[in-house]
């Protein structure tokens, strides 16, 4: 049959075969991936997404530092039993800012992706000291740990720079405030929390475990999982509107 | 001396002090580390460059008494890598089971809680083990195939060296903890960017090697390999795009957010898995079986159809790990549509692998490794029949964030890929070492042990998975939820006490290969070179 014959050209071309693999793998990207940055609706329209703090941000390097995302989804499927049990279902907006995403894809432990609120601090930090003690039966490891490691913020506004640059909305001055903010997010009862709440709205403050050796691990990373999911008023939200 | 290697070890001195410099200010203890072995690689290959001068022939013949002079070295090297590099990905995957079992079998310690082991599990497992065997194959199939000794002396080894280099940097990395956090894409910019140059020369090496065949036609097995190398590039570019903080920080941040990010994310892993773990391996299957068998392939045209199918349905499936979940419904139905019509390219490829074995059934009773061949494209047909079920969007409602896709991977990783892997070394390591293997008695012992513990560990994370799904999803007749998230993790641990069982096993198999290859070794050489001479199908 003399179709066959022509696919000699790629036998025996190699750079003709090089070029028509090239052609073919680009396709499907080009034509899944592409859209999402144009198509308007790809993110919906909502109110209260916001950066996250300098102490959120720290907060978020460990979680993925530690590889949380391996156990843990951030993405709430729009099926009745997980809307029951976790909250509304996830919105691309959410994750906006997040770079990288954190959604996940196994779960062996829940849906983190409105755990923020959930609990009390007291309960997160004895859950990650020892996840046994409050949940019997957790599989989870013990990340005790992170309650004696000091928070290492010497750089963060390098970290907001580079975030700048890739499309969150940091500005100079926010990024100026970084070093004051994370100690804000750990005094309670200063009146700089005021400041903060005004730079990020619906931020809070935690009380800081690490006394005099200053913040630990631990209090950033509380600090993200209580923000979690707390952005977003969902009354406000039209879905019909974000039909995609 | 000639240009390259006078160019090599100017290179290898510029980046060790280039990286003793950057560890001197280094952000972290960590990254200094690193640097120091980055520097140490440095020095090293300069020793290393300047011996092969001082020792090598004035001039490397090309042909031997009319023979293509094979290169054989670097393909030693990365075989003995991958036996080495698989022992210790399935211990650590065997280790990460366990702690699932028994949780504080990490007693807390940072370095081995679960979520550091697991990426350090599935980059030994895929990169370290599956591509060390991906090199050591390709690089011998391309040369046997072209009938012509590879291209470059020291390029070749290159690879190889600078390839292992990136899977220590890598998985020291995640030990220490420096990831990114993508899934199978963890290792952070640095050595992104290492894995490129190793990545562009391992291409030019391959492509400059198809330029000197001897052959008119490229075997279809460099067809695979090459739309790997290629696709393989473009996936780490697209998905791994980032900014790092400082030049002497380990950390960066990818520029893409969000829903792009987990789609740039979803297109690279599940090619990773069409690309790394299949089409490498696919051509594997063409060289290996064909030539264990003593058959041509069963039919070109075929493998015409497979090839060109495969190669362009993939890319579009990556959606699938995102039903459901805030990407766009259009690109969901896209990723589900092309994951189906996959499994007529996969089906196809498995047809061909299997049907070469016509008139030589016989040979599965007597030769075990042509069995484990066999067997691994019979896993194959089975999980790429299993993966566009579970693509389906109201399947995949249930088995996505369940065991069910561990299971679902580890009988594509486990029978698919891992068997087809020991069955080229099976192959390999006596023919590049001129010997004989040892024991074909301890190759079925291994096949034995291996296929038993592939099939608990399958069959208990589908109960599991299944299991959990629908615990999720029940409610009672009241109409609420009836299982606390708490009692279906407690409903898991008998699956995953089997599951390590059935790791242990495959493990246990993996030390009868090593103690195989042992042996192996340390018998004498053969007087003459078995001839592995392909048996090719012509081309019309």
């Amino acid at each position: 049959m003399s179709m066959w014959k022509h696919h000699a050209i790629f036998e025996k071309n190699s750079l003709v075969l090089l070029v028509g693999i090239l052609i073919v793998i680009a396709i499907g990207g080009l034509v899944e991936i592409g859209p999402l940055f144009y198509l308007k609706s790809t993110i919906e329209t909502v109110d209260g997404v916001r950066p996250y703090t300098p102490l959120e941000l720290a907060g978020r390097n460990i979680y993925v530092r530690e590889g949380c995302y391996l156990c843990h989804s951030q993405m709430i499927r729009s099926l009745r039993d997980e809307v029951e049990r976790y909250g509304h279902y996830s919105l691309a907006a959410e994750s906006k800012y997040d770079h990288p995403f954190q959604w996940g894809s196994k779960r062996t432990g829940p849906d983190l992706a409105r755990v923020g609120g959930k609990y009390s601090d007291d309960w997160q930090r004895g859950h990650l000291n020892d996840p046994r003690s409050v949940v019997p039966g957790s599989v989870m490891p013990r990340y005790g740990f992170l309650a004696e490691t000091p928070l290492d913020f010497a750089h963060i506004q390098e970290d907001m720079q580079v975030l700048a640059i890739e499309g969150v909305p940091y500005t100079p001055d926010l990024i100026a405030k970084a070093k004051v903010d994370i100690k804000a997010q750990l005094s309670p009862d200063d009146p700089s929390v005021a400041d903060l709440v005004k730079r990020y709205p619906k931020a809070v403050a935690h009380a800081s475990l690490g006394g005099e050796a200053g913040p630990t691990e631990q209090d950033a990373l509380v600090a993200y999982l209580q923000m979690l999911g707390t952005t977003v008023d969902f009354k406000l939200f039209d879905a019909k509107a974000n039909w995609r | 001396m000639t240009i390259g290697e006078l160019l090599g070890i100017v290179l290898s001195f510029a980046g060790a002090f280039l990286a003793l410099f950057i560890a001197s200010k280094a952000y972290t203890a960590a990254y200094a580390f690193h640097m120091f072995v980055f520097a140490l690689a440095g020095f090293g290959s300069a020793f290393l460059i300047f011996k092969h001068y001082t020792n090598r022939a004035a001039v490397i013949p090309q042909e031997i008494n009319g023979r293509p002079n094979y290169q054989y070295g670097p393909i030693k090297f990365a075989s003995l890598a991958a036996v080495f590099w698989g022992i210790a990905g399935f211990l650590v995957g065997l280790i990460v089971a366990l702690e699932l079992a028994y949780p504080d079998l990490s007693m807390g310690l940072q370095w081995i809680n679960f979520g550091r082991l697991r990426p350090l599990h599935t980059s030994a497992v895929i990169f370290a083990f599956g591509g060390n065997v991906l090199l050591a194959t390709s690089l011998y199939v391309v040369q046997r195939t072209c009938r012509t000794r590879i291209a470059g002396e020291l390029a070749p080894w290159f690879v190889i060296l600078g390839y292992n280099l990136f899977i220590v940097i890598a998985g020291t990395g995640y030990l220490l903890g420096i990831t990114q956090s993508k899934e199978y894409a963890e290792p952070e910019w640095y050595a992104d960017l290492w894995l490129t140059i190793v990545w562009v020369v391992y291409l030019l090496v391959f492509l400059a090697t198809l330029w000197k065949r001897k052959e008119p036609h490229i075997y279809v097995a460099n067809w695979f390999t090459l739309a790997f190398i290629l696709t393989i590039a473009m996936l780490h570019l697209g998905n791994n795009a980032s900014i790092p903080v400082s030049i002497f920080s380990p950390k960066s941040y990818i520029v893409w957010s969000g829903v792009q990010d987990a789609m740039f994310q979803w297109w690279y892993g599940h090619n990773a898995v069409g690309f790394f773990l299949t089409a490498g391996f696919l051509a594997i299957m063409y060289y290996f079986v064909p030539k264990r068998a003593e058959r041509p392939v069963y039919s070109y045209r075929l493998s015409i159809i497979h090839f060109w199918a495969l190669v362009f349905m993939y890319i579009w499936a990556g959606p699938h790990h995102l039903h459901y979940t805030a990407l766009p419904d259009w690109a969901q139905t896209l990723g589900m549509t092309f994951s189906i019509m996959l499994w007529m390219p996969s089906w196809g490829g498995m047809i061909n692998g299997l049907l070469t074995l016509a008139g030589a059934w016989d040979k599965l009773r007597t030769d075990p490794v042509l069995r484990m061949l066999v067997v691994s494209v019979a896993f194959y047909g089975m999980s790429t029949f299993e993966g566009p079920l579970m693509s389906i969007k109201v399947v995949n409602s249930l088995s996505h964030y369940t065991d069910w896709t561990i299971g679902h991977v580890h009988s594509g990783a486990l029978g698919w890929v891992g068997f087809v892997s020991f069955g080229a070394l099976y192959c390999l390591i006596p023919w590049v070492y001129n010997r004989k293997l040892y024991s074909m008695k301890l190759v079925n012992w291994h096949f034995w042990i291996a296929t038993i513990g592939i099939v608990l560990y399958i069959t208990a994370m589908w109960v599991s998975g299944i299991l959990q799904g629908l615990m999720w999803r029940a409610y009672t007749s009241n109409g609420f939820l009836e299982y606390s998230f708490i009692e279906t993790v407690e409903a898991m641990h008998p699956f995953y006490v089997i599951r390590a069982a059935g790791g242990g096993l495959f493990l246990i198999g993996s030390l009868i290969m090593a103690y195989n290859f042992y042996k192996t070794l340390a018998s004498p050489e053969e007087a003459e070179a078995p001839e592995a001479k392909p048996a090719l199908a012509p081309a019309e």
